[in-house]
This record gives C-alpha cells, sequence and structure tokens, in this order.
C-alpha cells in the first residue's frame, strides 16, 4: 500500500506534466507579430525549396572554412536581417564613389562596397580619402516576392518624371544596366537598354538574383557561379556556394509572406489611414500595387499593400549623401515599403533605426527628416495636431 | 575478404578469450564492485575520476566501470518544435588498472549519440611520490572549473548538462599533456591543487560557425591530440578547498595563445590570448539536506578588432543547482532510494561587448530554470524528470526567443 502510494506521489506530477505538455509548451507568437514565413498557398515544391532557403538563409553561418571573405561584411543572411526584419547599425554596410549616373569609378577596383570586417590577421578595407558614400542599414525581407511580381508597366504608370499632374512628386524609375545572370520578366520595358531596378536603398537591384548574388558576394565575399570575382582582389574564383543554394535563398526570400496589418479596428489607426492620405504620404508610399502573372500561383494578381511605388524621389539635400547608384541621383531614394514597419524593434535590438543609414531614432525623426518631394507632406504633418500625429503614428505602426 | 576478417577477427580474440579466467565466466560473482573511496577522508570534485563504481574480476589488477545515459524529450522554441524525442546521449567505459603500488591508470572512453562522437576522454598514467605530489600524463580533463572533472551523468539530477559547463566552457575538455596534482589534509581540511600542461585550443574559437566567440568549437579539431595547433601550451591551474561538513571551493584558470600567429616562419597575426577564470563551491545546508552546487565562469578572448561583432571578447556564466532529498528509505519497493526535487538556474552571456555603432550592449544571451524530480533507486541510478524553461536573446538584443522542453531519463552507472 506504502509502495503504491510512493509510487503515485512520484509518478502523478511526472504524468500531470507530461500529459499537460500542449499547456507547459511555448505556444507560438502571434502570427501578425512575425516577419518570417511563407506566402500561403505554395505547392509542396515551393514549400520545400522554401525549408532549404530558410536553413540557408538564416542558420548557415560562413567562416574561413566555407568561403567566408576574407574581406566581409558580415558572416550571415540572418545576422543582417534578423527574423527577416530591418537591421541593426552593426550590420550596416557602406557603398562608396559614384556621384551621378555615369557609373562607379571604383567599380572593378576597390568599390563599390566596402569591406570593413576581415578574417584574422588580414587588414579590412578603409574608405579612399575624401570618397563619398552613403551607409545602407539592411532592409527587411519581407513580401519581397510580391514586389517582384508588380509588372513594370504598373511602375511606369505610377512614374510622373517631369511631375505634369504638379503635385511636387516626380517619381522615376532606377534604369540600371542588369546582370548577364538574370532573366528579363516577359513584361519587361527596357530603355536605351536598361532595366527598372526596383531592390536596395537605391533600386539598384534587378531581381532577387542579383540582389542575392550580390549580397553573397559583396557582404559575405562568398564567390558563386553568378558573382564569381573576389570582391577585394576582383580575381575570378571558384564558386564557394552552389547554384542550387543561391536559387533556394531566392526562392526563400520571393516566398516570404507579405507582413499582416495589426490593430486595423482602432480607431485611433483608422483616422491616422485617413490622414496619412490627406497629407499626402501615399503619393510615393502608394498604399496598394497589385501584382501581374506570376509562375509562382501564390503570388499572381494579387494586391500589394506594400506602402511604396517602388520609384526614385528627390528626398532633399538633408538625405543627400552625394553617393549614388545606377542612374539615381545622389539625393534620389527609392521609396522604401512601410508594410512591417511596426515590427521594426523586433529585428533592430528593440529601437528604431529607421531611414537608409537608421539616423532616425523614431518614425517622428524619420518624418521630420524627409525633404525635397515629400516636403510638402512633412509640412502638412507638422500642421496637424498633436492628437493628429499620434494617429497617423499609431497607423503606421499597425502596418 | 569477408573471410580474410573473419579469420583475422578469430586470430585476434581466441587467444583473448584463453586468457580470461574460466571460472569467471561460470560465475559472475566473482565479479565483485570497488568501494568508491576506502579512506573514509573528504572526496573533491578533482577526485571524481577515480571515485567511480569500478568492477573487479578476482584478483586482476584492472578494473571496470562506466555508465549509460538516455532520456525522452519533447520541447518546443516559440510553438515549433521536432515532437518526441528518444535521445542515447552517451555511453561511457571507464577502464582503471593498479600498474604498481605508487603507479595507475585510468582511461575513458564516451559514445556520445549513438556513436556519433566517439572520444578518449581520459587516459593518464599517475605517479605518486607523496600525497602533496604526483604526476600525471597522457590525456587528462583540464581542471577548469568543476564540472568538467565532475561530470558523470549519474551524480546530476538534470538530464541536460548546464549551458555554461558545455556552450561557454567546452566540458568535457581534455586534451593532451602533464602535470601535477596533490592534496593536503588536516583534521577538518583538504587543500588540494592541480596544474597542467596541455595542447589546446585554435583558431575556431574565433572562426566557427556558431557565430559566437565559443571555446568549445576547438573540441571539433581532433588533431590536438596528436599535433599542438600553434606550438604554445595551454596551462590550467586550480586549487580547491574542503571542509568537512561544510563544503567545497574551487578556483582555477585556464589561458593559452590561441591562435595561429605564425607559419612555416611567416607571422600571419599578433598573439591572441584568451583566459578562463572559474569559481565552483558545492555544499550541503544542515538540517535540510539541501545540497547545493555551483559554478561561474569568466572568459575573456583577445578578439581581432575589425573582426564581426558576433564575436564578443568577453562572456560570463555559470549555474546553481538546489537539490532536495524529500524521501529517503524504501520507494517503490527498492531499499535505500531517495527521491529527490531539484531547480537548476543557469545564464550565460556570450558577448560582454557593446556596439561601436550605437554604444549599447550586445546580446546574444541564454536563461534557464529547470525544476526537476528525481528518484535514485541506489546511488549508483538515477531517474529523472526535467521541466526546462529557456529564454534566449540574439546578438542584437531582440525580444527573446522562449524555449519549454519535458525530458524523462534515466543514468546509470553500471
Amino acid at each position: 500500500m506504502r509502495q503504491t502510494r510512493s509510487l503515485l506521489i512520484w509518478l502523478a506530477p511526472a504524468l500531470a506534466l507530461l500529459s499537460s505538455c500542449e499547456t507547459l509548451m511555448t505556444g507560438p507568437p502571434p502570427e501578425d507579430s512575425l516577419l518570417d514565413g511563407p506566402v500561403a498557398g505554395l505547392t509542396t515544391e515551393q514549400s520545400g525549396q522554401f525549408l532549404r532557403g530558410d536553413v540557408a538563409f538564416n542558420d548557415e553561418v560562413f567562416t574561413s572554412a566555407n568561403g567566408l571573405g576574407p574581406l566581409f561584411v558580415s558572416n550571415s543572411c540572418g545576422s543582417c536581417h534578423a527574423g527577416d526584419g530591418k537591421g541593426h547599425p552593426a550590420t550596416t554596410l557602406t557603398r562608396f564613389g559614384q556621384v551621378d549616373s555615369t557609373g562607379n569609378p571604383f567599380a572593378g577596383r576597390q568599390g563599390p562596397q566596402l569591406q570593413h570586417r576581415a578574417l584574422p590577421g588580414l587588414m579590412p578595407e578603409v574608405l579612399p580619402a575624401g570618397v563619398v558614400h552613403s551607409r545602407f542599414t539592411p532592409p527587411a525581407n519581407t513580401g519581397l516576392g510580391f514586389l517582384d511580381a508588380v509588372p513594370d508597366d504598373a511602375l511606369l504608370a505610377l512614374a510622373d518624371p517631369n511631375d505634369r499632374d504638379g503635385d511636387g512628386i516626380s517619381g522615376r524609375p532606377n534604369w540600371i544596366t542588369v546582370p548577364d545572370y538574370a532573366t528579363l520578366r516577359p513584361d519587361a520595358r527596357p530603355r536605351a537598354g536598361k532595366y527598372i531596378g526596383r531592390f536596395g536603398k537605391k533600386a539598384a537591384a534587378y531581381d532577387l538574383l542579383h540582389q542575392t548574388a550580390s549580397a553573397y558576394n559583396q557582404d559575405m565575399g562568398v564567390i558563386s557561379f553568378f558573382e564569381d570575382r573576389d570582391p577585394n582582389t576582383h580575381n575570378v574564383l571558384d564558386p564557394e556556394v552552389s547554384n542550387q543554394k543561391v536559387q533556394d535563398v531566392v526562392a526563400y526570400l520571393k516566398f516570404l509572406k507579405a507582413p499582416q496589418p495589426r490593430e486595423t479596428e482602432q480607431a485611433a489607426v483608422l483616422a491616422g489611414e485617413q490622414l496619412f492620405v490627406q497629407v499626402g504620404c501615399g503619393k510615393c508610399h502608394t498604399p496598394e500595387l497589385r501584382t501581374g502573372d506570376s509562375p509562382v500561383a501564390a503570388l499572381a494578381n494579387r494586391p500589394v499593400r506594400a506602402y511604396t511605388d517602388l520609384l526614385l524621389h528627390d528626398m532633399g539635400p538633408g538625405l543627400n549623401d552625394g553617393y549614388t547608384e545606377g542612374s539615381a541621383q545622389p539625393a534620389e531614394w527609392r521609396t522604401p515599403p512601410l508594410w512591417g514597419l511596426g515590427l521594426s524593434p523586433n529585428s533592430q535590438g528593440g529601437s528604431y533605426f529607421l531611414l537608409h543609414d537608421g539616423r532616425a531614432r523614431s518614425i517622428e525623426a524619420a518624418i521630420a527628416q524627409h525633404g525635397g518631394e515629400a516636403t510638402g507632406s512633412r509640412d502638412r504633418h507638422d500642421r496637424l495636431s498633436a492628437a493628429e500625429q499620434r494617429q497617423l503614428v499609431d497607423f503606421l505602426k499597425s502596418l | 575478404m569477408k573471410k580474410l576478417l573473419t579469420l583475422l577477427l578469430l586470430a585476434v580474440t581466441g587467444p583473448a578469450l584463453a586468457q580470461i579466467d574460466p571460472t569467471l565466466l561460470r560465475d559472475p560473482g566473482l565479479l565483485r564492485r570497488v568501494p568508491t573511496d576506502t579512506t573514509g577522508r573528504p572526496q573533491l570534485n578533482m577526485d571524481a575520476v577515480y571515485n567511480r563504481p569500478f568492477l573487479q574480476a578476482g584478483r586482476l589488477p584492472v578494473a571496470l566501470g562506466g555508465y549509460v545515459e538516455a532520456n525522452y524529450q519533447n520541447g518546443r522554441t516559440d510553438g515549433i518544435g521536432e515532437g518526441h524525442q528518444f535521445q542515447m546521449r552517451r555511453v561511457t567505459l571507464f577502464v582503471s588498472s593498479a600498474i604498481s603500488k605508487r603507479v595507475k591508470f585510468l582511461t575513458e572512453i564516451e559514445f556520445e549519440d549513438g556513436t556519433k562522437e566517439i572520444n578518449i576522454e581520459f587516459a593518464s598514467v599517475d605517479f605518486e611520490f607523496s600525497p602533496l605530489l604526483n604526476v600525471r600524463g597522457g590525456i587528462v580533463m583540464n581542471p577548469i572549473g568543476a564540472f568538467n572533472q565532475n561530470h558523470d551523468g549519474p551524480k546530476w539530477e538534470f538530464v541536460d548538462r548546464p549551458i555554461a559547463a558545455t556552450q561557454l566552457l567546452p566540458a568535457t575538455w581534455s586534451n593532451v599533456g602533464a602535470g601535477f596534482f596533490g592534496k593536503k589534509y588536516t583534521d577538518r581540511w583538504v587543500f588540494a591543487y592541480e596544474a597542467y600542461l596541455t595542447n589546446g585550443f585554435d583558431n575556431s574559437v574565433v572562426d566557427n560557425a556558431e557565430s559566437r566567440t565559443f571555446l568549445p568549437a576547438s573540441k571539433a579539431n581532433p588533431d590536438r591530440f596528436e599535433e599542438n595547433f600553434n606550438g604554445q601550451l595551454l596551462t590550467t591551474a586550480k586549487v580547491a578547498l574542503r571542509r568537512q561538513k561544510v563544503g567545497e571551493l574551487g578556483l582555477s584558470h585556464m589561458g593559452q595563445v590561441y591562435n595561429k600567429f605564425e607559419d612555416d616562419g611567416l607571422v600571419l597575426d599578433q598573439k591572441r590570448r584568451l583566459d578562463v577564470w572559474a569559481v565552483d563551491a558545492n555544499t550541503t545546508l544542515p538540517g535540510s539536506g539541501t545540497a547545493l552546487t555551483g559554478e561561474w565562469a569568466w572568459v575573456r578572448v583577445n578578439v581581432p578588432d575589425n573582426y564581426a561583432p558576433q564575436y564578443g571578447g568577453r562572456q560570463i556564466g555559470g549555474f546553481l543547482d538546489l537539490v532536495q532529498p524529500v524521501r529517503k528509505g524504501r520507494v517503490f519497493g527498492y531499499e535505500h532510494a531517495v527521491l529527490n526535487a531539484g531547480l537548476r538556474l543557469e545564464y550565460v552571456d556570450w558577448n560582454r561587448n557593446r556596439f561601436t555603432e550605437t554604444g549599447g550592449a550586445i546580446g546574444d544571451e541564454t536563461w534557464a530554470l529547470v525544476p526537476a524530480l528525481s528518484w535514485r533507486s541506489s546511488p549508483l541510478t538515477v531517474v529523472r524528470l526535467n521541466y526546462r524553461q529557456q529564454w534566449a536573446r540574439d546578438f542584437l538584443g531582440n525580444p527573446s526567443v522562449r524555449s519549454a522542453t519535458v525530458q524523462l531519463g534515466l543514468s546509470s552507472y553500471f
């Protein structure tokens, strides 16, 4: 009898613990608080590629043994894009040398990107004296497949390079030279042998393969079949990452879901959304684009509420670092998508580091530093009451 | 080829079997368990390697022993897990031999995760000149902290080894080398020391896929048992003090130039040192009988200035185990059984640096709380139920990732 009682005393909590696993185990965070995760409706094959790309992107760390550097900016994709969100100043990269649309005189020599870190025993690059440069904070990866699937025609329809409508906003595409390995979009609209770039702070990357192969090469010093030159010596080297892995990472980025807005029914958020339009923010941060036909059914003909037009806008002297890429002018920046903005602190160490180099430590500070074409909108924002400004920020944080 | 191998095996095993006393095979009762301690003197962590239950056959001067460790677990991190898992953590075999009255040998061979890892964790010959002066040579367990030397599964009430012992410090950390150890007894006190020169660390401390300064990365270098990576010796020294009926306090240090600073006469880099200090303590509270065991370590590594910020130059971490016997005596029909309740507190910060860009603190830290129940049917065997709650923060200091794991496992000497 006593033995049985002892057994029960010991086993009861054990069994209770095991049988209540669901209660004791951690539950998933709310879906709308995460930026990672696949878009709904992928095929089994696409899901498999997403998983392989997830491992390569978030888990693979490069070392001297598997291709890191010898000069580099960071040692893994995931270290710059934690949780697929915006990056931190510690993972910011520096580009230099190009002052206008005629090209980068440092390309093929030291530039265009500074590899400011090095394997032990080696010296990293330093900026050439007096050269123009700009620091770029890593962007969020979320919803990139949707942005990739927006047709060129949709972007051209939003462009107004000569400000014919007289609203002070004159977005235009960044016309760039496309690398040989990129596959042109079926609906591509070239101009003088150049194509519309849409990724990166200056929209200087054509597609996600261009962006990914460049990042392996310029950020981590990892040679691929696509970008086969050492970023420091510029010698052609054997690939250090397989084509399959690069394509898996491209697929991962393409299949990442779009951020889910939060608290969309709150009065302040709804009022802020009205103010966003009323102030004119939406003229560049276009609330909704639409994807065209796509070989990925889950991405085809869908609304894209990214709050960007993917076009270049003159942001004024305050944000002009003197450096540029493609056909963009130094003061021109691609409109960054605002979706996921409210989740930025979850990947930026608990704080905001906004604008292209993370100089703005809050949404309010980022708005205040808008100039150039955005001057009118900024001034209208400044004339809002304090309560209205809070509502606008509440809306932006809900994205 | 198969026939040739079979013949070879028969040729090798035949004489070996012939050397075994046939009476042992008929009567396994002749195998006797060697008492773990015959002196009655207080034992320290440094004695753990010999203070194990061995089996001896007749009058053979060789004793055998070992332990096994296996468990079930189900864990999730932020709601995602691998489901139900059974794990064969390790099987460890000990062989000790009294070569002569004052010369002895012991080896510990470990098979981890099935046979994924096979390591010689200890294989040393000890020469005794006096209790205060012994010389040890071979593969030694560097005496940093206490867990590295006193790590046998059946001694602990927790399924997982402490994070600070295995992912900050590199337990089990063994190297080939030599050194001295000794003890001085008084009525109530024992003073002990150990000092060794061994092979040791390498560049992987800061050039590894863990994306953090990670001392255990050097364990992956099997060449360290035949070749010193950079020709610089790892020094490890420990002093320990134990007062009878109170407890033990140990202080230890381990240090070395870890990087390949020159090769073939060419200078590759400056010499970069790593240094580890550790304090360990254990006691049993009078009255309640609560056993407290803890260890804390400070790590300092010279990391190149222009290297990735994930690799920090300063680390800290440790653990504290509280174990409370709640029932002693006959449990489930087993005489001399003990039922324990336990709690482990763990913390490791792999990067105490600050971001040069923002001045903010770098994250990369983990906390854990592990409530436990254990049942010891005898001192040699433990069945344990653990529930691990763990919070881990990445190097940017983003919101922590929470994990929860239920574990039910056993560990036993045999």
